[in-house]
Formats: structure tokens, C-alpha cells, sequence
């Protein structure tokens, strides 16, 4: 295997696991877009997500794309609940008390999987094949494709939303100025509601399509949803390809960081890369500074 | 002469209510880590626990005493552990411990028991426990360079000489990847390759590209589900034709679940004997404890026995072992594990001594290899 290979296969891999991390990243920025909340338990609708496809498929013996539509209709459901019972009935929401919250959501979501579920790893067939297809020496599953296909159609489905219809041009204009929005007749609770509803929805569709790849079990939401959080982190917060950008960027670290410096220190380069980018340019690679206006 | 004969059935009767007291109950202590991330050691564990102690009282105990079990959750947390061990000593007054499931929580609790004075047939698979020898302190896991040894004999057979490694960057890894590197080095291999993972991580194609690149003619993979099944998965998807071994953590059939039938083909391990009895010869003398424990286990729990269980299984033979040899104080059950020869266990044939206080040899592993989806004894 030349150096040529080697470097297409890392780029390839740096590629397949930043599209996870950047479609695990918008769900991050869609509801920061739309309520200003950076929601934590973002990693455990991606896992709800795999792990309630699983369950449908495996104990409920429903067809693979049915056991789909229940999962991500029974975690959009949960989305729904969760910011219903946690963050609607807050009186004076603070950013801090909203970060605690989530974090406290994310832990009690993960135990009730854990209960429900038990604490085993599972596996999900891939949607097509299982044969890697192989382009100049390097090799990519099937599921990658899906992974690839799919990131796009949500941020194109996005585009649309956020831009060209009512709700959503009214969830922009919530985050942009809550106390105006509402004064233009714009209800409020029910956008951030909605916001939680598309998260939860978006969360949980990624959930269910990396599932065949990565696995799944009552834990991954941790790990993953860190790193969809740097993703949408890096790319300063979009709702569109600055996420994605940022997702595929953090995944190319890792996978040459991995391949040519040590694999050791993997995840170390590429949270240094993320500090970096934080000290120096705070608003995210992508997006253009604010000015704020005093 | 009549207070003289006073005095005897008085001496007899005390002594025999005494014998009645002593033939009463016997306390053991167990500390598991039933929930938290080492649930999947201190479930079974508790399970085969409380299965063996029902079935021994149910026959009338050993040698008419009764067990009476305190099964503790350390939850995988040294602090926990600390509080939990001296409940049990002080408060319920256990005469042996068994447990804890982790090498961090075994570690963390050896000072109290050597203290006080109470026999713990730890449960974790760290060389540290037992090397250097405590007084106290025994172990029923056999250690990870007899795996890592077993492994290697079978490389220098095949005459695969340059490993690779791809370990994982946590304790059971870490500990694999430098025993392996030491008993490499003491047997002439070379390692060309040695690449780490996180535990949670979901792609290992970047560290498998590397590895193709090497000179390898082996690689050896060092971890518990789920890494090890991706690592499989990823060898197929690059097309890497080199063979690979992975280490016992790893030696149940979930394994092949996750990788896939087809990954894991032809994959070869060091394994206890519990996940291939059924291949064995009927006259192995391990045959029937392995048989019993899991049809026992099923019976009961509707699940395959593990080998996690298996631990905790040994941890009560010997101690069973040392009552009915030795005594039921702590120091009789100390003396009596420490003499205990030839004991079949579940994870191999325990013979104590002085100086070794884990009591297992090669023996306790066979080479096996995934064939059609299970395992079979690899040649």
C-alpha cells in the first residue's frame, strides 16, 4: 500500500465520521438558531434513535423502515415532552440554569434507555450491502453513502424551512429578539417547542442511520453528541453548511491525526484544534463576526 | 466428685452449643459493581452469587452451616468500594469477602482487609492484586499475560513473527498492550506496529490504513465489545488480508453479533474454557463444572452463563473449599484457600501456594476461531 492510498483512505475515513459528527451538529444548531439554548441532550435523541429502531425491529418484529418511522416518531414524541416538562414551566430562564437542565434531561433520559433496554451493544443491519465499495485503493461502506445522502437532503429540507416558510422565518426572528417576536404577534413557547420537535426529529434520523456502522446502546449519546457539539461548534453555529463543514473538518483531524502523527493523541489534536479555533476566532470558522450593538 | 461431673456435662454442654453456634450461619461478604459501567462484570457475578448460595443451602449448607450473603454495589467506584468493605467488616461482620469486579475497586479496598483481617477472593483480572503476594488477598481471574502468552505461543507456531497492536486507551488495554510488548520482546517477536483507540470510538480505519502499511504479519487487537467488533468490521471493509487475533475480552458470542458472521470469520482468540465446553472432550476435567454451571445458569436466568460469572463461581469453591477443609473463621478460610490443590473452577484448575495466590497456569485458555458464526477449538 503506497502513501497515496494510505493518504486517500484517511481522507476517505475523515470524510465518513465527520458527516456523522456534522449531521449530529445540526440538531445542536438548529435549536440554538431558533431558541439561543445549546441543548446537551442532543447525543441522547441520536441514540434513542438507534436504540428504539433496534428494539422495534428486534422485539416489536415490525419491517426495518416502519420500525424507522417509530423511532423517530417516539423520539420526537420525547422531544416534545422533554422541553414541555423542563423548559417551558422555567420562569426566568437563565443560560446556565438552561445548560444544567439539559445536561440533567440528558442523564435521565440515558437511564430510563439504560432501564428499559438493558446496557448491551447492539448492531442494525445496513440498509444496502455490507460489501465496502473501493475507489482508487481506498474503500467506503455503502452506509457512508446514506450517511452522506441523507446529511444533505436535511440541509437543504432546512434551508427551505428556515427561509421560505412562516414557522420558520418566526423561529429566526425568536432567536434573533424573543421580546419582539412576540410583539409582532410571534408565539414564542410554541417556536421553541417546534424547535425541539425538528431537533429531536433530526437527532433521532441520525441516529437510526449511523446505527449500522457505529452501533448501538443506552451510552453512545455521550461521546457522540461531544462531538456534534464541537462540529457545530467549529462551524459557529449554523443551521447549514458551516455545521457540516465543521463536522467533516473535526473528522479529517482525527483521521490524519490518527494516521500520520499517533493515534494515541487522536482525540487530543482534535480538541486542541477546537480550543484554538474558540480563542481565536469565537464566533466559528464560518460565520462572520457580530457586532453588537450597545 | 460430683462438682467434677457438674463441671464435665457442664464443659460438654457449652462446648456442643458452641458446635451448634459454630454450625449455624457463615457470613460472606460480596462487593460487585452491579450498575455502572462495569455492570457487565458485576451482574453475572451477582447472579451466579445468589444462585450458588440458594442451591448450598437448599442441600443444608457446607458441612451444616448455613450461608447467609451481603451482596453489595460498589457501582464501579473506588470511594464506594472503601465505604461498602467496611460495612461488611464491621457491621456485618463477614468472615470472607468476595469481589470486588474491578482491578480499580480490588485495589483501592486491600489495605482494609489486610487490616482487619478478613480472606477476599477478588474478582478482577489486574497482575497487581496478587503480584506482590498479601497475605489476604487472593484472585480468581487468570492473569493477562497467560492470555498474552497463550497468544503468543500460537503466533510463534504459525511463524507469525511482527505483530501489530491496536489496543484500547483504557486499563484492560493499556495493561494488554505492555504485558504483549514485554512478552514479545522475551520471545523474539517484533512489534511493527502499535496503535491505541478510545473506547467509544466508532471508526478505526485510520489506525487499520497504518497497519496495512506495516510489515505485519499479525494483528493484535486488545479490548471488549464494542471496539474489537468495529475493528473486525473495519479489517473487512479495507480489504486487510493480514489474520487478526483479539484478546479474551472479548471471547462470547455478542462478539460475533456485532462484527457480523462474515467479518468475524476465521478470527482467532484466547478464550475460557466456558465459551467452547461443548466442543471439548467429555473427559476434560473441567468438562462437567463448565456444563452444570451453564445449564444451571440458564435455568435460572434464561441466559448463557459468562465467564465474568465464572469468577465469582471460583471466588465461592474455594471458599466453600477452605470451610469444609479448614474452619469457618477468617483465618481457617485463609489457610484453607492458600492449601487449596487442584480445585476445578469454571476459568481452569486453581493449586495455591505461598507465593501464588491467583493458582492458574496456560491451562485456563484454549485457542479458539470463529467458524460459520460460532466458535470452534482453533488448530
Amino acid at each position: 500500500m503506497d502513501l497515496l492510498q494510505q493518504l486517500t483512505q484517511y481522507a476517505f475515513s475523515g470524510f465518513s465520521t465527520g458527516a456523522i459528527y456534522a449531521l449530529i451538529g445540526l440538531g445542536f444548531a438548529i435549536i440554538y438558531n431558533s431558541t439561543g439554548i445549546i441543548n446537551f441532550a442532543q447525543g441522547e435523541f441520536v441514540m434513542l434513535g438507534g436504540v428504539l429502531t433496534y428494539f422495534s425491529l428486534t422485539v416489536l418484529r415490525l419491517p426495518y423502515l416502519v420500525a424507522m418511522a417509530v423511532a423517530v416518531a417516539v423520539t420526537t414524541a420525547a422531544g416534545a415532552a422533554f422541553e414541555r416538562l423542563t423548559i417551558r414551566p422555567l420562569k426566568s430562564p437563565s443560560p446556565l440554569s438552561l445548560v444544567i437542565i439539559t445536561i440533567g434531561g440528558s442523564i435521565f433520559i440515558r437511564g430510563v434507555a439504560m432501564l428499559l433496554w438493558g446496557k448491551d451493544t447492539h448492531a442494525l443491519p445496513p440498509f444496502s450491502g455490507n460489501d465496502p465499495l473501493t475507489v482508487g485503493g481506498a474503500s467506503i461502506m455503502p452506509q457512508h453513502l446514506w450517511i452522506f445522502g441523507i446529511t444533505l437532503l436535511i440541509i437543504a429540507a432546512n434551508k427551505f424551512f428556515f427561509y421560505y416558510t412562516i414557522s420558520g422565518k418566526a423561529m429566526r426572528a425568536c432567536s434573533h429578539n424573543r421580546t419582539a417576536a412576540s410583539l409582532v404577534g410571534i408565539d414564542v413557547r410554541k417556536m421553541v417547542l417546534l424547535s425541539f420537535v425538528i431537533s429531536s426529529a433530526v437527532g433521532s434520523l441520525a441516529g437510526i442511520i449511523i446505527a449500522p456502522l457505529t452501533m448501538t446502546a443506552y451510552d453512545v449519546g455521550v461521546m457522540l453528541g461531544l462531538k456534534g457539539f464541537c462540529a457545530a461548534i467549529i462551524g459557529g453555529m449554523s443551521s447549514g453548511f458551516g455545521t457540516v463543514l465543521g463536522g467533516l473538518l473535526l473528522g479529517l483531524l482525527e483521521s490524519f491525526g490518527a494516521g500520520l502523527i499517533s493515534s494515541g493523541y487522536k482525540d487530543a489534536i482534535a480538541f486542541i484544534v477546537l480550543l484554538l479555533i474558540l480563542f481565536i476566532r469565537p464566533q466559528g470558522l464560518f460565520s462572520k463576526a457580530q457586532t453588537e450593538r450597545v | 466428685m460430683k462438682q467434677y461431673v457438674v463441671a464435665v456435662v457442664a464443659a460438654a454442654v457449652m462446648l456442643s452449643s458452641l458446635e451448634a453456634m459454630a454450625a449455624g450461619t457463615v457470613r460472606i461478604g460480596a462487593l460487585f459493581s452491579v450498575t455502572g459501567p462495569a455492570s457487565f462484570l458485576g451482574e453475572p457475578e451477582k447472579k451466579t452469587l445468589e444462585m450458588l448460595v440458594k442451591e448450598v443451602n437448599a442441600k443444608g449448607g457446607i458441612k451444616g452451616n448455613k450461608i447467609e450473603l451481603f451482596i453489595e454495589d460498589t457501582q464501579g467506584d473506588v470511594t464506594k468500594a472503601k465505604q461498602l468493605v467496611s460495612k461488611l467488616i464491621k457491621n456485618d461482620k463477614v468472615v470472607a469477602i468476595i469481589g470486588p469486579s474491578t482491578t480499580g475497586d480490588t485495589m483501592a479496598i486491600i489495605d482494609d482487609v489486610e487490616k482487619a483481617g478478613i480472606p477476599m477472593v477478588s474478582c478482577a483480572a489486574g497482575v497487581k492484586i496478587t503480584d506482590p503476594v498479601k497475605k489476604w488477598v487472593f484472585k480468581t481471574p487468570a492473569n493477562d499475560h497467560v492470555a498474552g502468552e497463550k497468544l503468543l505461543d500460537y503466533l510463534a507456531a504459525k511463524k507469525q513473527k511482527s505483530l501489530a497492536l491496536l489496543t484500547v486507551s483504557d486499563a484492560y488495554g493499556q495493561s494488554g498492550r505492555e504485558q504483549l510488548k514485554a512478552l514479545a520482546a522475551k520471545k523474539g517477536f517484533s512489534v511493527v506496529a502499535d496503535e491505541l483507540y478510545s473506547p467509544k470510538d466508532t471508526d478505526m480505519t485510520s489506525q487499520l490504513t497504518k497497519i496495512k502499511g506495516s510489515k505485519a504479519d499479525a494483528i493484535i487487537c486488545w479490548g471488549t465489545n464494542p471496539g474489537p467488533a468495529v475493528v473486525t468490521r473495519n479489517v473487512k471493509q479495507l480489504g486487510i488480508k493480514i489474520p487478526l487475533y483479539q484478546s479474551h475480552g472479548v471471547a462470547s458470542k455478542k462478539y460475533i453479533e456485532l462484527a457480523g458472521a462474515e467479518a468475524a470469520e476465521g478470527v482467532v482468540l484466547p478464550a475460557g474454557k466456558l465459551t467452547i465446553y461443548d466442543k471439548m472432550k467429555k473427559s476434560d476435567p473441567q468438562f462437567k463444572v463448565l456444563s452444570d454451571y451453564n445449564l444451571a445458569y440458564k435455568k435460572s436466568y434464561g441466559v448463557e452463563a459468562s465467564t465474568f460469572g465464572g469468577y465469582a463461581y471460583d471466588a465461592f469453591e474455594l471458599i466453600s473449599e477452605a470451610i469444609r477443609k479448614s474452619g469457618t473463621t477468617p483465618e481457617q478460610i485463609r489457610n484453607g484457600i492458600e492449601q487449596v490443590k487442584k480445585l476445578v473452577g469454571v476459568s481452569g484448575l486453581f493449586t495455591m501456594s505461598p507465593t501464588d495466590h491467583n493458582g492458574l497456569d496456560q491451562s485456563a485458555f484454549e485457542m479458539v476461531k470463529v467458524v460459520k458464526g460460532d466458535w470452534d477449538l482453533a488448530k
